[in-house]
């Protein structure tokens, strides 16, 4: 019985469809991709069920890192600049303000801040700064820099960042804490991974039960 | 120079617009550029950092409140919690007792955890309370973080009154004998896991 004889198709397709969905594809994540910024600083964060996302502009960060160090970033160059006009004025450290205005964090006592600013933006690395001291109860200097960064601020929108490093101790994040609590800054947030809340804890029956979370 | 004189002048058949070439096909085999496509795809899906960090908000105390505005805690809804070194944690219900016979040690996660304790004492301020309108009106937990403990830690508890909805704790300082205390518990637990 002779079979009815199937005509031999080609097996190329025609690829140009795929190639466009390809490319959209490819455009459309490195349009929405931000890479890491390389950060001076490394730092881990530990993780909360907290859902809101970090600010990413106005914000004022400190940062602690591992060896419990503390540095201190400021968003606004603006605001940097009334900074540095009022540490020059009140302080008289005489800092160059161009240098203060590029630097993206301060990481140095107020007596080492003119040496700070002379070293390039690619060298400041968080391991070999000496972080601004806060730890001393007697000698808290972010106690003046909050100060300085709260009248910068005054009147207009603030978000303070507080991103700790997992292995910090307490005691850096209580110096912080005083500091805060100094210039009457009862409110802060704390940067963390996103994490999932435990499965039958009573956070996890609220979401499931569709509440909204408040912090 | 030269060879451009000659295919100008000489070969008038072969002036721009005259020759006809064999005419080829204008598909091309796009294969290999859909897979440096998906290759690139694939390169951006894994450096995309897809998880924005997040933030909780804390809120402190404002130290110079007047002692007679301040909230007292009833001894009874009372859990204090405190942070030691390498993750332990310990906790004792209303006042610290002078034997500290009530003070005792959990851990973070797994058996005999701080969640636990948390809701245990949750169940008890419930079954103990007046208003039925707000029965955790009296529950609240104080958190005191010993020098030792890390920034995690401090987190992790925090998140635990979260995960837990406790809505009345406080971040407060360590008294010494606490500090003594849950150094010489981390020291013991130390010597007896040796």
């Amino acid at each position: 019985m002779g079979r009815a004889k199937l005509p031999r198709k080609s097996t190329t397709i025609d690829m140009t469809a795929m190639c466009d969905v390809a490319f959209l594809l490819l455009s459309f994540f490195i349009l929405t991709t931000k890479f890491k910024p390389s950060e001076a600083i490394a730092v881990t964060t530990p993780s909360s069920v907290s859902s809101k996302v970090a600010p990413s502009k106005d914000f004022v960060l400190i940062t602690i890192d591992k060896d419990g160090k503390v540095f201190l970033t400021i968003d606004d160059k603006q605001k940097r600049e009334t900074i540095v006009n009022s540490l020059n004025a009140t302080k008289n450290l005489g800092l160059d303000v161009a240098a203060f205005k590029s630097a993206n964090f301060i990481g140095a006592p107020f007596s080492g801040l003119a040496s700070f600013l002379a070293i390039t933006e690619e060298n400041r690395k968080g391991n070999q700064l000496p972080g601004i001291p806060c730890k001393d109860s007697t000698n808290n200097e972010l106690i003046t820099w909050m100060q300085v960064v709260n009248d910068a601020y005054a009147g207009t929108k603030m978000d303070l960042l507080l991103k700790g490093d997992n292995l910090a101790k307490y005691p850096a994040f209580k110096g912080v804490l005083t500091a805060f609590k100094k210039n009457n800054i009862q409110k802060f947030q704390m940067i963390t991974n996103p994490e999932n809340a435990p499965a039958g804890s009573e956070l996890y029956k609220k979401s499931m039960a569709g509440e909204k979370q408040e912090n | 120079m030269a060879e451009l004189d000659t295919s100008g002048g000489g070969h008038k058949k072969k002036g721009p617009g005259v020759k006809k070439g064999k005419k080829l096909s204008t598909r091309v085999d796009l294969t290999p550029m859909v897979d440096l496509g998906f290759l690139l795809i694939t390169f951006f899906i894994f450096t995309t950092t897809m998880s924005q960090p997040t933030a909780m908000k804390l809120l402190l105390p404002d130290d110079k409140a007047k002692p007679e505005e301040q909230n007292k805690a009833k001894e009874s809804g009372a859990l204090t919690i405190l942070m030691g070194n390498d993750n332990h944690i310990y906790y004792y219900e209303g006042q610290l007792k002078v034997d500290a016979s009530n003070f005792l040690s959990a851990s973070y996660n797994g058996e005999n955890s701080i969640r636990d304790v948390i809701l245990k004492k949750k169940a008890y301020v419930r079954s103990i309370a007046q208003d039925p309108n707000d029965p955790e009106h009296d529950l609240v937990i104080v958190i005191k973080p010993s020098s030792t403990c890390t920034y995690k830690n401090v987190i992790d508890i925090l998140d635990e009154m979260s995960i837990n909805v406790v809505k009345k704790y406080a971040l407060v300082d360590i008294f010494d004998i606490e500090e003594q205390l849950v150094k010489k518990s981390d020291e013991n637990s130390k010597s007896s896991s040796n």
